[in-house]
């Protein structure tokens, strides 16, 4: 007895902390950007090592959120940095993918090993998403920053809508596979944990997501997102594979779409180490720690607060491009 | 009955399981290079092209403003520079990027063996698209 409420206390306290830790974090999150908009353009007398230290503790705070929100890092890196930091809008493309791709690259294999990626389900759709992505690469270091700002903050704003209101299924009902998804045999029996048993699955509508794949991917290379915010829909509400399936198959599949994309940047001389390793590094010990906090974190309310970050940047993008908010 | 691992295991294809080995092994080894050529490039172990106090100036210029100020190289080029610490970490950078190639390069004698050409055709299909992309044949300019 004296246990059961000794634990809810400290499971209380547990939950108590690490909110106010989160809120702290958001706050300090939102002063930092404004800080560094105010100091802005560039004539910052801030040396190189504390840019990259205070790119280092973003990257780790955006990881420790990006976790438990469902988001990948990407999509929080590119309009945050962007919009926040001194670097050019191409660096920071550069970086975003090499940290979409690193965290990728890391969940990769225990994705693979666990059931939760599905190797045959993810080529076809990665082979498509990874050729426009070279485009999306091309196309976005070609046309003017602000222009790219200007999209950028409109896509991360509809990112924003459709965070809001996307419902998502654990497990879709998919009456039949469709003839090509047959044909390429993209189905699987995945052991789902919770509830101990095997739960085997199929997919439709495989033409249309196959074409949706080569939008996504064109737009990751574009903005140097990871693209998880759209494979998922696509993969759980359109083509029927079940949420788990759906997100640790679109993790891997942006192992190959942001390693197409970042060849280009780094080909394009568009990768400066100092930007993107940091970065990397930042974004996934913070998504260590995330990943470890995912039991206290309340999802729900870390997914509002980052729902309420990508708004504040995605503004800052569209105004910093519109030339109202430099 | 909760389901032991290796029961898990026999849900998950050959190849997916080869994949999976090759990718924990090139995504390990490119955090590992990755780490330790930033190391030798901050802490000065290597000369910096441009040095870090001048970044600064430069990092806020477009791609093209800053190969055009700085003479920094696209392509490929960066492998002749590779002893200076500003190249040096795009090593780990590329090891990341490439790693799938070794990857989609293991699994397919599993899709030749099984004689599933349609995903043989797949794996040389995603293999052209990455080497296209690494390739540095596309380069375009603002």
């Amino acid at each position: 007895m004296f246990n059961e409420i000794f634990s809810s206390i400290r499971d209380t306290a547990g939950l108590l902390k690490a909110n106010t830790l989160l809120l702290l974090l958001t706050l300090s999150l939102f002063a930092a950007g404004a800080y560094a908009a105010e100091s802005l353009p560039v004539a910052s007398s801030m040396p190189w090592w504390g840019w990259s230290l205070a790119l280092f503790i973003t990257c780790f705070f955006l990881g420790i959120v990006a976790v438990p929100s469902g988001v990948g890092g990407g999509v929080l890196f590119v309009p945050i940095v962007g919009g926040f930091f001194p670097f050019h809008l191409d660096f920071v493309r550069g970086a975003g993918l090499l940290v979409a791709l690193a965290s990728a690259l890391a969940a990769g294999p225990s994705l693979l090993r666990g059931g939760l990626a599905n190797l045959r389900l993810a080529l076809p759709l990665a082979v498509l998403a990874s050729a426009s992505s070279i485009a999306g690469a091309m196309v976005g270091l070609a046309i003017p920053a602000n222009i790219v700002q200007i999209a950028l903050g409109v896509t991360i704003l509809g990112i924003v809508a459709l965070m809001a209101t996307a419902k998502k299924s654990e497990f879709p009902e998919v009456a039949a596979a469709d003839k090509l998804s047959s044909a390429l045999a993209m189905n699987g029996i995945f052991h789902d944990a919770a509830q101990s048993k095997n739960i085997p699955w199929h997919v439709h509508r495989t033409k249309l997501g196959l074409t949706l794949f080569v939008g996504i991917g064109f737009l990751a290379g574009l903005f140097g997102m990871g693209a998880g915010w759209a494979n998922v829909p696509v993969l759980n509400l359109l083509m029927g594979a079940p949420l788990k399936v759906s997100a640790g198959t679109s993790s891997f599949i942006l192992t190959l779409v942001d390693s197409s994309a970042a060849w280009i940047y780094l080909n394009k001389g568009a990768v400066l180490t100092i930007i993107a390793v940091p970065s990397v590094i930042g974004m996934m010990l913070g998504a260590f720690i995330g990943a470890r906090l995912l039991h206290v974190l309340k999802a729900s309310v870390v997914r509002k607060m980052v729902i309420s970050l990508l708004l504040f940047a995605g503004l800052r993008a569209l105004l910093k491009g519109l030339g109202i908010w430099l | 009955m909760a389901m032991n691992t290796s029961k898990n295991d026999s849900l998950i294809s050959e190849e997916q399981q080869r994949y999976a080995t090759w990718l924990s092994r090139g995504a390990n080894s490119g955090l590992i290079i990755l780490a330790v050529s930033f190391m030798a490039y901050v802490f000065g172990w290597l000369p910096a092209r441009i040095p870090l106090d001048q970044l600064p100036k430069v990092w806020s210029l477009s791609t093209h403003e800053y190969i055009h100020q700085t003479g920094a190289p696209t392509g490929w080029h960066w492998l002749t520079m590779i002893e200076q610490g500003d190249f040096a970490g795009l090593l780990g950078i590329a090891w990341l990027s490439g790693c799938s190639l070794l990857c989609l390069l293991v699994i397919m004698p599993i899709y030749f063996k099984r004689k599933d050409w349609v995903f043989m055709l797949i794996c040389i299909v995603a293999l052209l698209v990455q080497l296209l992309a690494a390739s540095g044949i596309l380069t375009v300019g603002h």
